[in-house]
């Protein structure tokens, strides 16, 4: 079941292969729905289910479909799952489907997803596929959490909607960082997790 | 099979359109009514946070809204009622409804735990990038603010999407609509301004000029057709002060 190579989909995704920190991939969703904890575990869990549903379901197609028209059949099936999860969230949990509402349609133009599909699933079969889903979704996720831990805690003085910063701070003169609610902070909070993780593994460093 | 060839390739994709069509139909199907009545609980508890009311929990926000909201109404420009059967002002889409050139203006009839009587007004207008709407509650003289709430569809987080802040919505507590017994409404401006028109002003965003306005001018169009309303309300009440105005009471 987990041999070296399913081992290696599953955790390298985790760190060394992170599709965030080192492919790059998924940047857009990344700055979008971090501003707090909720929406960012929301969105990291639709884009596990996604990914993994769609990694197996193209490793099951992969020797039916056509060269020509591949990019067509994957995108309608990410399109597909994602309209799924999108209609699941509004009928069971409205009020997350109401933060992330856009940004649960983008999943569809994530690029993590036909990263995964065109370089992986296309040529393995369904169960490395599917390890391969979960292991880059977990690596996206855990990206988002760190970044929205930061966001939520300087810009907002919350974790997870509760106010964790005292109310004795503010009486003496402490202030939230708006900025840190805005896209851009996103960016340098990413920029700032690339520089660390690179600087703690030798072997992503360039010469 | 050549998996190259045209045939093959059409008949694929048509079979996938028509497989995944027909799934996305199904599941559309099921779950419509359980998202409907998810989007019409939102709808009341925007109503009852208008009359700072929340619901014990989520199961129970239609509970609660039919414990407090004890009539619907229907009235015109003019102040008289023309219909009050049940739930004919929350069925009511405001979307359409601020577009029609003879509005029939919605009013929820509220009575609280401690037995004053207020009247929620429905809102709809324009932020920044999309829709705002909102409910204003009235006291029973027809001149005081009880309450108000205001939601929006996607304006900037941080700025604009303030406006669905608690802090926000606490200022138009208070706020009377008429002045000297002329109506005046309720304006949203910089901070420090006054009104030209002598109404009573709220402080407008920081870093939210547009969505500020937006609010001013919907407070404007969905409030002021309800004037002949109000002055009714208030030549029903007693010249004493009535009993909602000192008590206080904010019920869970």
């Amino acid at each position: 079941m987990l041999s070296k190579k399913n081992k290696e989909a599953l955790f390298n995704p985790l760190s060394k292969d992170n599709p965030v920190l080192v492919q790059i991939l998924g940047i857009c969703s990344a700055l979008a729905v971090t501003a707090s904890l909720e929406p960012a575990i929301v969105m990291g869990i639709s884009v596990i289910c996604v990914l993994a549903f769609s990694n197996v379901i193209i490793s099951f197609l992969r020797k039916t479909i056509p060269t020509n028209i591949r990019i067509i059949v994957q995108l309608v099936v990410v399109a597909t799952l994602v309209i799924i999860v999108q209609q699941i969230l509004i009928a069971y949990n409205y009020d997350v489907s109401k933060q992330l509402s856009v940004f649960i349609g983008l999943i569809i133009t994530n690029c993590i997803l036909m990263g995964r599909l065109e370089a992986f699933a296309m040529h393995n079969s369904p169960w490395p596929s599917f390890l391969d889903g979960i292991g880059n979704g977990l690596g996206y996720t855990i990206v988002l959490l760190i970044v929205a831990f930061f966001r939520e805690l300087l810009g907002s003085g919350k974790l997870f909607g509760y106010q964790v910063v005292p109310q004795w701070c503010y009486d003496h003169g402490y202030e939230n960082n708006g900025l840190m609610i805005l896209a851009p902070m996103a960016l340098i909070t990413v920029g700032c997790i690339i520089w660390f993780h690179r600087a703690h593994n030798k072997e992503l460093q360039e010469n | 099979m050549n998996k190259n060839s045209n045939t093959y390739q059409i008949l694929y994709a048509a079979v996938m359109v028509l497989l995944v069509g027909s799934l996305l139909a199904l599941i559309y199907m099921a779950l419509k009514p359980k998202q409907n009545e998810n989007i019409a609980n939102d709808t009341r508890k925007q109503i009852l946070s208008a009359l700072h009311i929340a619901a014990p929990d989520d199961s129970k926000v239609k509970e609660t809204y039919e414990k407090y909201i004890i009539q619907d109404l229907l009235v015109d420009r003019d102040g008289n009622v023309v219909d009050s059967a049940q739930n004919v002002a929350f069925d009511v889409d405001m979307k359409k409804n601020v577009k029609l050139d003879d509005r029939q203006l919605p009013v929820m009839k509220c009575k609280m735990d401690d037995g004053s009587i207020k009247y929620v007004l429905p809102m709809y207008g324009a932020g920044l990038w999309g829709p705002i709407w909102g409910y204003v509650a009235v006291n029973d003289d027809g001149n005081t603010i009880y309450g108000a709430n205001f939601s929006h569809e996607g304006e900037t987080p941080g700025l604009g999407a303030r406006i669905a802040d608690k802090d926000f919505q606490d200022e138009f507590v208070d706020k009377h609509l008429f002045q000297e017994g002329e109506y005046k409404g309720v304006v949203v401006l910089k901070k420090g301004l006054k009104s030209t028109t002598g109404a009573e002003v709220v402080d407008a965003l920081t870093g939210a000029t547009i969505t500020s306005l937006g609010v001013s001018a919907m407070l404007e169009d969905c409030l002021a057709p309800y004037k002949a309303f109000l002055m009714k309300l208030q030549s029903n009440t007693p010249a004493v002060v009535p009993e909602s105005e000192i008590n206080n009471n904010q019920p869970e």
